[in-house]
């Protein structure tokens, strides 16, 4: 093996390594200048500067990308995984800002702010591994300071059970997934995704590269919150501090996702047929069956959900099944994958913005706690309403155009019948959506209290979301080119 | 090509004005009805100014905008008018007022109301001048959402009913549209109407199909009559098509009467031009495959919905179902184009039947939404009571009243100086030439239609005078100068029917030439 380029590395890895030194600032300003302070004080000092860091961290990746691969596919880094990172840091910027109001008031700022830069770079390694062993260990890395930072309420049962419940099943399933990767291993002698790929073309019908296909769908499966992996996300989404559960929602699926997508089309694409010449690969039954499920069971089941936050979750969970579709729809899926999950997480952070403001205010997030939001707050009604929109697909907000480019990806694969399900379950899921749009315009309340101002940054990053999930379906293009160009260079 | 934008701009007034009144705080309802009025009136100048510079002379697009939009999709923003755009255009401009006049104050929510009737505007607008589908279907589906609104916060004690059946019927329909599209794309790589149509006279449209989206070895024949079945369920459930009719009763007389003028006057159209504009050129062959069975079912909803409407005991559902039968007459003469040979000979009478359909569906759009006004206007004095038998001798009472409503529903029933014949008679002297079958079976529909609405004028109008009305009183000065433009439009076409059919005279020869038949 040849010596390491540190310097290489380096240059490479340097956003990522700018935001852990941004996340281990954070902690040293909020235990060196912060402390004694009153906690408001401590959230933006910790919070100010781990938003900067953020915006010179998306800055540096837009303005002056590097591209290269390291150590055969340890790190890669090309225009498409540099838009991925792009966006992931967006995320993880909103979701700072967001909480700036979270309802629980934070008992260490510095360390949840930590956190969220820590989680956000494990997410960027995960989009930039090619390699069996990194993709693992970036997901750990992940899963580690999500789970912290489900349970960091310390205060709220809800919020340590969201926790647990999330360590649990993500420690149960990431064993799985290593076991697969393992088999993997031992079926194709290798842990670099092109070469695997190869091996498992070899390998044919082995069945022991079935079951590792299906302990990784396993371990993905639970990260995207896909049926029947799916039990820990309603009590997540509704149990977390609000900015978690926002970043769980958006960029760990925007990471999860674009890493399924790689290894399932580029690892298992050339596996070939289970039975018969003219059956689908085994990948595209399994995939197609989750998908299918999730789409029923998460419209169905947040059509009766009276708390927003099992709303969002159970709508999370339906999404998972369109994004599934992208999967499905093989190398064509890609770009139009990218482009719905990164606009569903856009979509999906603002929403929980808003709830995070309702929360804060009535101490609870059921749909009748939105009822008269829209007399209070008419802008970020507004916001709300196009978020909600866009989640189901409305024209013309950026979820439609996601929708449409899935499911147009979907029906030229030739799942049909996903195709037809995913459209019906869609305008299912209208109603659910449409709900909670009812409650904040027209919804009668007696509650006349006076409720506190919204703090600005979370106003002005709701805007900013608003007006992006706009922009975006209104001129695709904007992110579409950018996809399509990104995925020409990277040879899909 | 891109000239003034004049098109978008008239999607744009009513989309801007909606937003603005959303924003309004819900006391200022007053102001919301104002500033709405205002806002449609510029619409409406906008129209009839589209109407003056609108050449009579040529067939091809006009006021054409086309802009690229998405190029990873191919999708262009393109608009464009032709007679049928500019008579749709047009009846939107002109039903929407009224429409407003007759709501009067809203003080529940009055702003998202107003707002609302506006954004359904919008997508009116929108759908009317598009010419590619994918923003087509943005507008067609931007229409749906206001008016599930409208009838599940405003209408009546079963509007939450009315409401999700109107919306999953037409939620359906609008799937299956979008299947039929997602596959023409995915075959020829456009979304764009023109284009598509001259694939489809090329006769090159159906075999691409096939050859790009091979699902479940369907032959050739058989995937095209899928997409064309999917694209059809889209607009019969719109118009609607017997037995596609189900949610139109419900939603009619639940919904407030100013949206129930919307739904019959303008967005049951929505179906017929879909049919002209989209289905009639994309898919000849299909359509003339199934035309005798298509020929039955127009036949059905002109006979059933009037024989229906005959039963009916509350005033609303009677127009609603006299609506079905109305637009029965449409589709049956869009059908019977499809069906029989092609010639010079026939040519007059396809001609004949398609300035029928063009003729009838601008005046049923005005006569329509003319009839439920007045019902509001009575309902407004009656304190909500409607029902057939609750009235008698009104003619006593509010002579000018019944007077101009028995004009409004002498043309429903096709009186001869009034414009409901017209197009009625156009309609039936083509199909007549056509399937004379067909025009025989559905006489029966205007015998019956003639029924209902003399039974109606006889049992509210005439007949001893119910004690409880004695006060009943007469439409007030404001009132009459509404309703007076709409009533002398109807005097108007019906004496000079050239002041509507000199816009689509040229249309209509280009599209029978176009499908050739």
């Amino acid at each position: 093996m040849s010596s390491i380029d540190y310097l290489r590395l380096l240059q490479l890895a340097a956003p990522e390594t700018f935001l852990t030194l941004t996340g281990l600032m954070v902690l040293a300003v909020d235990l060196i200048v912060g402390r004694g302070s009153a906690p408001g004080t401590r959230i933006i000092l910790s919070g100010s500067v781990a938003a900067t860091g953020c915006l010179l961290a998306a800055g540096g990746l837009f303005l002056l990308p590097v591209y290269g691969t390291f150590a055969a596919g340890m790190l890669v880094a090309d225009p498409l995984t540099v838009l991925i990172k792009v966006s992931l840091v967006i995320l993880t910027l909103f979701t700072v800002l967001l909480a700036f109001s979270d309802a629980a008031p934070l008992a260490d700022p510095g360390e949840y702010f930590a956190l969220l830069l820590f989680a956000c770079v494990g997410m960027m390694f995960l989009t930039s591994a090619e390699d069996l062993l990194m993709v693992f260990l970036a997901l750990e890395f992940t899963s580690l300071s999500l789970y912290i930072l489900a349970a960091f309420n310390k205060q709220s049962p809800h919020s340590t059970e969201a926790g647990i419940k999330y360590f649990l099943f993500g420690s149960i399933s990431a064993a799985f997934m290593l076991f697969g990767l393992s088999l993997v291993y031992g079926v194709t002698g290798s842990v670099q995704l092109p070469e695997v790929a190869a091996g498992l073309a070899r390998a044919g019908n082995d069945p022991l590269a079935l079951v590792a296909l299906v302990m990784i769908a396993m371990g993905f499966g639970f990260k995207v919150a896909a049926v029947p992996f799916h039990l820990w996300a309603p009590d997540v989404y509704q149990g977390a501090p609000i900015p978690s559960a926002a970043l769980i929602a958006s960029g760990s699926k925007v990471a999860s996702f674009f890493v399924f997508a790689k290894v399932v089309v580029i690892g298992f694409g050339g596996a070939p047929a289970a039975v018969g010449s003219g059956a689908a690969p085994v990948w595209v039954i399994l995939l197609g069956i989750m998908a299918a499920v999730s789409m029923i069971l998460g419209n169905l089941a947040a059509l009766v959900q009276v708390s927003v936050r099992r709303l969002l979750a159970f709508s999370a969970i339906a999404h998972a099944g369109y994004m599934l579709l992208g999967i499905l729809a093989g190398t064509e899926g890609f770009g139009p994958l990218v482009y719905y999950v990164i606009t569903y997480g856009l979509a999906t952070v603002g929403a929980f913005g808003v709830v995070s403001i309702v929360q804060a205010r009535t101490g609870s997030d059921r749909l009748c706690d939105f009822a008269g939001f829209h007399r209070r707050f008419p802008v970020l009604a507004f916001c709300m309403l196009i978020f909600m929109l866009s989640l189901a697909g409305i024209p013309p907000l950026a979820g439609f155009f996601g929708k449409f480019y899935v499911f147009a990806a979907a029906v030229k694969a030739g799942s049909l019948a996903l195709f037809i399900l995913a459209l019906a379950t869609s305008t299912v899921s209208l109603f659910y959506y449409l709900q909670v749009l009812k409650q904040i315009y027209v919804g009668e309340t007696a509650d006349a209290s006076h409720w506190e101002p919204v703090p600005i940054t979370v106003s002005v990053a709701l805007l900013a979301m608003a007006f992006g999930v706009t922009l975006l379906g209104c001129f695709p293009d904007l992110l579409l080119n950018r996809i399509t160009i990104a995925l020409r260079i990277t040879g899909f | 090509m891109n000239g003034f934008p004049i098109l978008s701009l008239l999607t744009l007034v009513p989309l801007v004005g909606g937003l603005i009144l959303l924003g309004l705080h819900s006391r200022q309802h007053q102001l919301a009805r104002r500033l709405a009025l205002a806002f449609s009136g510029v619409s409406l100048l906008g129209v009839l100014l589209l109407c003056g510079w609108f050449d009579t002379g040529t067939e091809s697009m006009q006021f054409e905008e086309r802009y690229g939009w998405i190029d990873a999709l191919a999708v262009d923003y393109r608009l464009g008018i032709d007679g049928l755009g500019l008579l749709m255009v047009l009846l939107t401009g002109i039903v929407v007022p009224m429409a407003l006049a007759a709501a009067g104050p809203v003080p529940d929510r009055g702003p998202a109301y107003f707002g609302l009737v506006l954004l359904l505007q919008s997508g009116l607008f929108g759908t009317f001048t598009a010419l590619n589908f994918f923003h087509w279907f943005i507008f067609w589906e931007l229409s749906l959402i206001p008016a599930f609104f409208l009838i599940k916060l405003w209408g009546g004690p079963q509007r939450s009913a009315a409401a999700i059946q109107f919306f999953v019927y037409t939620m359906v329909g609008s799937i299956g549209l979008l299947l039929a599209f997602l596959a023409i794309y995915l075959a020829v790589g456009t979304f764009d109407f023109m284009e598509i149509a001259e694939r489809a006279r090329q006769g090159t449209l159906i075999p691409a199909l096939s050859a790009s989206v091979g699902w479940y070895d369907l032959t050739t024949r058989q995937l095209g009559f899928v997409i064309f079945a999917a694209a059809f369920l889209g607009f019969a459930v719109k118009v609607p098509l017997v037995p596609l009719h189900t949610w139109l009763p419900a939603a009619y007389s639940e919904a407030p009467t100013a949206t129930t003028m919307l739904l019959t006057g303008l967005m049951s159209k929505m179906g017929v031009y879909g049919f002209i504009r989209i289905v009639l050129p994309i898919f000849p062959e299909a359509l003339r495959w199934v035309s005798v069975p298509l020929l039955w079912l127009a036949v059905i909803t002109v006979v059933v919905s009037a024989a229906a409407a005959l039963a009916q005991r509350d005033l609303k559902r009677m127009l609603a179902y006299s609506s079905i039968n109305h637009l029965g007459y449409c589709l049956l003469g869009l059908f019977a184009i499809t069906s029989g040979a092609a010639g010079e000979l026939v040519a007059v009478e396809k001609s004949a039947a398609l300035s029928g359909v063009f003729l009838q569906m601008f005046n049923h759009g005005l006569t329509a939404a003319a009839l439920f006004w007045f019902v509001a206007l009575i309902e407004k004095r009656s304190g909500g009571l409607r029902g057939l038998g609750d009235f008698g001798g009104l003619r006593t009472r509010a002579p000018v009243l019944c007077g101009l409503m028995g004009i409004a529903l002498f043309s429903s029933l096709g009186l001869p100086g009034l414009n409901g014949f017209v197009g009625e008679f156009l309609i039936f002297k083509g199909v007549f030439g056509l399937t004379p079958w067909a025009a025989t079976l559905s006489t029966l529909g205007l015998l019956l239609t003639a029924v209902f609405i003399l039974t109606m004028i006889q049992r509210v109008f005439f007949g001893p005078v119910n004690p409880a009305w004695s006060g009943f009183s007469e439409l007030t000065v404001g009132e009459r100068w509404q309703v007076a433009p709409v009533i002398g439009l109807m005097f108007l076409i019906g004496i000079y029917p050239q002041a509507i059919l000199g816009f689509t005279n040229r249309t209509v020869v280009t599209m029978i030439k176009a499908v050739g038949y």
